[in-house]
């Protein structure tokens, strides 16, 4: 009994630390200045558009797209999701990417391109992941299930 | 009693066996490694993907929902008197289904303990039941599994001059039993953080390693697991763990689990982890408490 308390309290323990050190973070200014502003995004999508294109895992997939335009779809759609004071004029997600057949394997593959991008830009993890905290969702637009086929 | 187990385990295997492949037959050709880096695990103690104490609720391997991945990985911990090796493989079928195959050898190097030797086999499995570990930022839903490892531990040697050949002997009902768990964890990308909580039904002294249920104690009981990391970047993470353990034999005062520790992935073909783990004492013959360097490689795809 003595144990179970012990480690009941060992386990309370962990959980109030974990807690206090989110809490300790000093409030956060929003991820569109942390990402750089309109500039560090603009430097972002170049250098991850580049990425894409050497990628050989997805880009078949822009075969017939109109590179500039998707940059600039892009860095209004990380503006927007940023919290940043831009505007997304492209179609929603789940619109653009029907009937593109994009797989889990494709779409992990572009989020990881710009993690990369991020990475040669000198953005901090943490900045990286929150970023990524509001791409991640968008999984569930792009990424259709598949119909079995018999 | 074990031919229940037994089949209540292989049910559960085939079950889920059929659920994943009747959805993903078409796709299953090569690995894809579709996954993000990290989002693997490593590969715990008892071979399970997860922490290196607990499983967690992911899915082994980089194989995404259309593909799968295998790797194999070999840890050894050592702590003043004891050493502790596992090595196994493991493969992770369309993120959803998960199998492990382990061995545990566990030796001793203080008198009178430094010819014991202790083995056992685990064969784990772990299925994803809800929630998705990377996708759900917007809500609070974690990635929740269960899963079942069946373990069958081998003779006792190095006890010979006492006579104790069996875990019998020493108190345990049983060589072999089974565990059962539910695991949720919570990525929240936004703090960098991962959250895990396993609670864990098992009769298991010291993992199996000292057989199972005991003099003292021979009821299934939940034991709750508890890890908590940081994202330090996209290719290292550091973290905390806690594993709470049964009291079941009297010659065992048997003591919780902890670790800190690093994992580092350099590429989604291998992970290496570093930690500092703390086993408690083990055994009323050697009352010090263990702790020592916990070391674990991972290659796989």
């Amino acid at each position: 009994m003595k144990h179970l308390k012990t480690s009941c309290i060992s386990a309370s323990t962990l959980m109030l630390v974990l807690a206090l050190t989110a809490q300790a973070q000093p409030a956060r200014s929003s991820l569109y200045a942390d990402l750089g502003g309109d500039t560090g995004i603009s430097n972002i999508i170049d250098e991850s558009v580049l990425i894409f294109l050497q990628d050989a895992r997805i880009r078949a997939s822009f075969k017939e797209t109109n590179m500039q335009r998707l940059a600039i779809l892009l860095k209004e759609q990380f503006c927007v999701i940023s919290d940043g004071p831009c505007k997304y004029t492209g179609d929603d997600m789940k619109t653009v990417h029907q009937g593109m057949g994009i797989n889990a394997a494709q779409f992990y593959a572009l989020a990881e391109d710009v993690q990369i991008a991020m990475d040669k830009l000198g953005i901090a993890s943490s900045v990286q992941n929150r970023l990524m905290a509001r791409l991640a969702p968008m999984k569930r637009d792009i990424v259709l299930p598949k119909t079995v086929s018999h | 009693m074990l031919i229940k187990q037994c089949s209540l385990f292989a049910s559960f295997a085939l079950s889920s066996l059929m659920l994943t492949t009747t959805s993903t037959a078409q796709n299953l050709s090569t690995p894809d490694q579709g996954k993000l880096l990290a989002t693997s695990g490593v590969s715990q103690v008892e071979g399970a993907g997860g922490g290196g104490l607990t499983p967690w609720a992911t899915i082994t391997s980089y194989g995404s929902e259309d593909s799968y991945g295998m790797n194999a990985h070999i840890t050894q911990v050592t702590t003043q008197d004891y050493r502790l090796l596992t090595y196994g493989v493991a493969v992770g079928i369309a993120d959803r289904i998960e199998l492990s195959l382990t061995t545990q050898k566990f030796s001793g190097n203080l008198a009178p303990l430094d010819k014991l030797v202790l083995q056992q086999d685990i064969a784990g499995i772990k299925l994803k039941i809800s929630g998705d570990l990377v996708t759900d930022q917007d809500n609070w839903q974690p990635q929740v599994a269960i899963g079942a490892m069946y373990k069958h531990s081998q003779a006792v040697k190095g006890l010979e001059v006492l006579g104790i050949t069996h875990v019998r002997q020493l108190g345990a009902k049983d060589d072999n039993g089974i565990d059962y768990y539910l695991s949720a964890t919570k990525l929240i990308l936004d703090h960098s953080l991962l959250l895990n909580g396993t609670l864990r039904l098992s009769k298991a002294n010291q993992m199996g390693l000292l057989g199972f249920g005991g003099d003292m104690r021979n009821q299934y009981q939940a034991l709750p697991e508890v890890s908590a990391a940081y994202l330090i970047n996209r290719k290292l993470v550091a973290g905390l763990e806690y594993r709470h353990k049964p009291q079941n034999l009297a010659i065992d005062n048997e003591k919780a689990y902890y670790d800190a520790f690093l994992a580092w992935f350099p590429s989604k073909n291998v992970s290496v982890t570093l930690a500092y783990a703390r086993l408690g004492d083990i055994t009323v013959f050697n009352p010090r408490n263990q702790r020592g360097w916990y070391l674990s490689l991972q290659v796989g795809n």
